[in-house]
């Protein structure tokens, strides 16, 4: 009974708490690409150089509240420069719909090119982040570590396995909670929002309605930059902010948005999980877990090694596209 | 102007450019940017065969580019035989329990339907994934601890490298073909993600398979297609040349070796080019344009559409790998860790459009200008940044974090080249001739 508590815990430390926290930073970031697909009808490849953006103004905004001597108290001081990053994302958004994407989409430009464009804007966003921050990594997490400590748990329950609940993983599950359910709130509810579904699913009849489309894009860019910065500034702290990783964080992200269908916001949070408990479960090495159950392997029973998760997210993303096109919850086929 | 003028004229200007950069800063360094102008040409020339030809978005170049370099070490490494002793039988039957694992899941997919069909599929892949990794695991553990320091991996074939430039065309082709088997028939946006996410997974592999590329730690030491500096140093019609030119030998001999792999490189870049114009100007290359520009008309008439968008991009993938084989031998080492996908993908891409897509002369010239560009935007923006922030004084600290940045003037310019080209010259420097104007907005529009 004892061995298999402790398997538990074992799994619940390594593979579920990860992919939880993981998973909502993934949703996070797919629901900003699903939006912006839905209403804006291109895939945004700048989408993990806008989350970077986001998350360095965060950081910078942090460290001057550091240096001045002003903290959260236990919470990590980024979550009070949040606000700040959001809005630098925002403001960078909005300048950039009004300066690149207006004027393909006034002259209904194909898809494609729109694409392209996104390309472009990745590269100038990708240099802004690199001329103000560099390329290395960056750890800007502060305040309490820990919840619960594994020796804490181990004390507690008398196991052998610890459980180690970080904070910035119950941070990133509570704040992705209230983001989503928020958004959920104003998508369903608000005049706003339901302008931006009916413009999702059929712009002609949404303008015909009345429907100001310059304002339904703004809101759009506006809800996405804030997701993108929360994602990102979650990540970074759950983990490490480094421009690159935050771009390569695009191929999870696009995977997640389209298992779960493209332009549906629940199947973006439903995919991000997905795909990040894929990536989890299978880059873990399961040999302790298989010891506590009497076996005795030879190897790290991992199933694949940690540099093969964009296998993952990619073999999803093929999987989903041949079997089901329009994803889990039915979303628009590209 | 004319087209011909046109085309005239703008070669003229890059080749101008080259010239300033040889007699203002170096000849060393101009014939280094031609040699790498060269491959770049040809990367843009495979791109342009996919996208121009046919409007396919692959934004996968830096994976198809790093198979090119695998194919250099495969070729011309020498054998390591003692891994091949320890490893070699495991590694074999592990291919053979691969093909083994293919051709059962093809038989099962054939005597089965439905839902039976979707988890014998499953079953039959996941039994042959541990069958794989039985004999895989010992395998590579025994080659990847065999004289780990110098060695730890097979080695290649020892033949000479340059047939590792048609190898690489094989081995990118090869993989073209299953990549296009499964994505090709997405619309435009989904096939890009696909191949984005393709090509993080070659990398993944080169730097990960320790067998059969050392992963990081780097194959160094390729051999070479042309002289070695040393060796021409000792050779007797070397010294007299040099004496007869009055050039320092040390110096001339870099010189010679450059302008060595430069010759080279431009053959197989006017073979290339002369291939892919006839086949732009032939039967086939019309169907193409005719495929792009309107799908379903094209499919109407009785084209293959599906077959035709296999072979382009087995072709133009096939033509990015002989660069990266190319590339590879001039670096002289396989670091898998370089490969980037803002400098092997996208900056492809921006030579494409820049260049003119449609036209191989425009994307030629657009390899050559862009990757001219490149190089010279880090000395231009530390010159530039050192002249604006002179007044911040010597001790500034925001003036040494300026001047450090420097270097990603780089991705900021391109973007913004990028953009301003796709806005207000989506044609490029040299549009496509021929009939219909193909704007990339009017070849896509046809997709959607």
């Amino acid at each position: 009974m004892t061995d298999f508590l402790n398997a538990i815990v074992l799994f619940a430390n390594f593979v579920f708490l990860p992919g939880v926290a993981y998973g909502a930073q993934l949703a996070l970031g797919a629901l900003g690409v699903t939006l912006v697909f839905g209403i804006l009808r291109f895939a945004n490849f700048a989408h993990g150089d806008l989350m970077a953006f986001g998350t360095m103004i965060t950081i910078l905004v942090t460290w001057w509240l550091q240096s001045m001597g002003i903290g959260f108290g236990p919470l990590p001081t980024a979550l009070l420069a949040l606000p700040i990053g959001i809005l630098g994302a925002i403001a960078l958004s909005l300048g950039t719909d009004r300066m690149i994407f207006r004027f393909y989409r006034v002259k209904r430009s194909a898809t494609i090119v729109i694409v392209m464009a996104s390309v472009g804007v990745m590269f100038i966003y990708n240099g802004i982040v690199r001329m103000i921050i560099g390329p290395n990594d960056q750890r800007f997490a502060d305040g309490e570590r820990f919840l619960i400590t594994v020796r804490e748990f181990r004390d507690l329950t008398g196991l052998d396995e610890g459980l180690a609940v970080r904070l910035p993983v119950v941070i990133t599950v509570v704040v992705a909670a209230i983001v989503v359910t928020a958004l959920f709130l104003f998508l369903q509810r608000s005049r706003t929002g339901k302008a931006m579904r009916a413009y999702s699913d059929n712009e002609d009849l949404a303008l015909l309605s009345g429907i100001n489309p310059d304002r339904v894009v703004a809101v759009t860019w506006i809800i996405a930059a804030s997701l993108a910065t929360i994602a990102g500034v979650l990540y970074g702290l759950d983990k490490s902010f480094r421009p690159f990783v935050y771009f390569q964080l695009l191929l999870p992200i696009f995977a997640a948005a389209i298992v779960g269908g493209i332009g549906q916001p629940i199947g973006a949070v439903a995919g991000g999980f997905i795909v990040a408990f894929s990536e989890v479960m299978l880059t873990y090495a399961y040999r302790r877990f298989f010891e506590y159950f009497g076996f005795e392997p030879d190897g790290l029973m991992q199933l694949l090694s940690t540099e093969y998760k964009f296998a993952i997210s990619f073999v999803i993303l093929v999987l989903v596209l041949l079997i089901r096109p329009t994803g889990i919850f039915k979303g628009r086929v590209l | 102007m004319s087209q011909r003028m046109r085309i005239v004229v703008l070669y003229g200007i890059m080749a101008a450019l080259l010239l300033v950069v040889g007699v203002f800063q170096s000849w060393n360094l101009a014939i280094t940017i031609i040699n790498l102008c060269l491959i770049s040409a040809i990367m843009a020339l495979g791109v342009n065969i996919q996208w121009g030809y046919a409007g396919i978005f692959n934004v996968g170049i830096m994976g198809f580019a790093a198979l090119g370099g695998l194919a250099a070490v495969v070729v011309s490494m020498p054998p390591v035989m003692g891994a091949w002793e320890v490893g070699g039988a495991g590694i074999g039957m592990a291919f053979l329990m691969l093909v083994g694992t293919v051709a059962a899941v093809y038989f099962v997919r054939r005597h089965t339907t439905g839902n039976t069909r979707f988890w014998a599929t499953i079953a039959t892949s996941i039994v042959g994934y541990f069958v794989i990794r039985y004999f895989y695991d010992p395998a590579v553990d025994a080659i990847e601890s065999f004289d780990a320091a110098r060695t730890g991996y097979l080695g290649g074939l020892g033949l000479p490298i340059i047939f590792s430039w048609i190898v690489g065309g094989v081995f990118a082709a090869a993989a073209a073909w299953l990549i296009g088997k499964i994505a090709l028939g997405l619309r435009a946006d989904y096939l890009a993600i696909a191949t984005l996410g393709i090509s993080e997974i070659i990398i993944a592999i080169l730097k990960n398979e320790e067998w059969l590329t050392r992963g990081v730690k780097n194959v160094s030491g390729l051999p070479r297609p042309v002289a070695y500096e040393s060796g021409l140093q000792q050779a007797d019609w070397f010294l007299n040349l040099s004496a007869w030119l009055g050039a320092n030998p040390v110096i001339f001999s870099t010189l010679y070796v450059r302008l060595s792999y430069a010759i080279l490189f431009a053959i197989v870049l006017i073979i290339i080019m002369w291939l892919a114009e006839r086949a732009l100007n032939s039967p086939w290359g019309r169907m193409m344009r005719a495929i792009r520009d309107n799908r379903d008309a094209a499919e109407a008439m009785g084209k293959d559409v599906k077959g035709r968008h296999l072979q382009v991009f087995i072709l133009g993938s096939a033509v990015v790998g002989v660069a990266g084989a190319m590339l590879t031998t001039l670096d002289g080492q396989l670091t898998p860790g370089q490969y980037n996908p803002l400098r092997f993908t996208f900056l492809i891409w921006v030579m494409v459009i820049v260049g003119g897509s449609g036209n191989n002369w425009g994307a030629v010239l657009g390899g050559f200008l862009i990757w001219f560009l490149w190089v010279e935007a880090e000395p231009v923006g530390a010159w530039l940044m050192n002249q604006l922030t002179m007044p911040l004084g010597p001790g500034s600290g925001l003036r040494a974090h300026l001047l450090d940045a420097a270097p990603y003037m780089r991705p900021l310019l391109m973007g913004v080249i990028l953009l301003l080209v796709l806005r207000f010259a989506p044609k490029g420097l040299i549009p496509e001739s021929g009939g219909s104007p193909p704007t990339a907005a009017k070849k896509a529009a046809v997709e959607t």
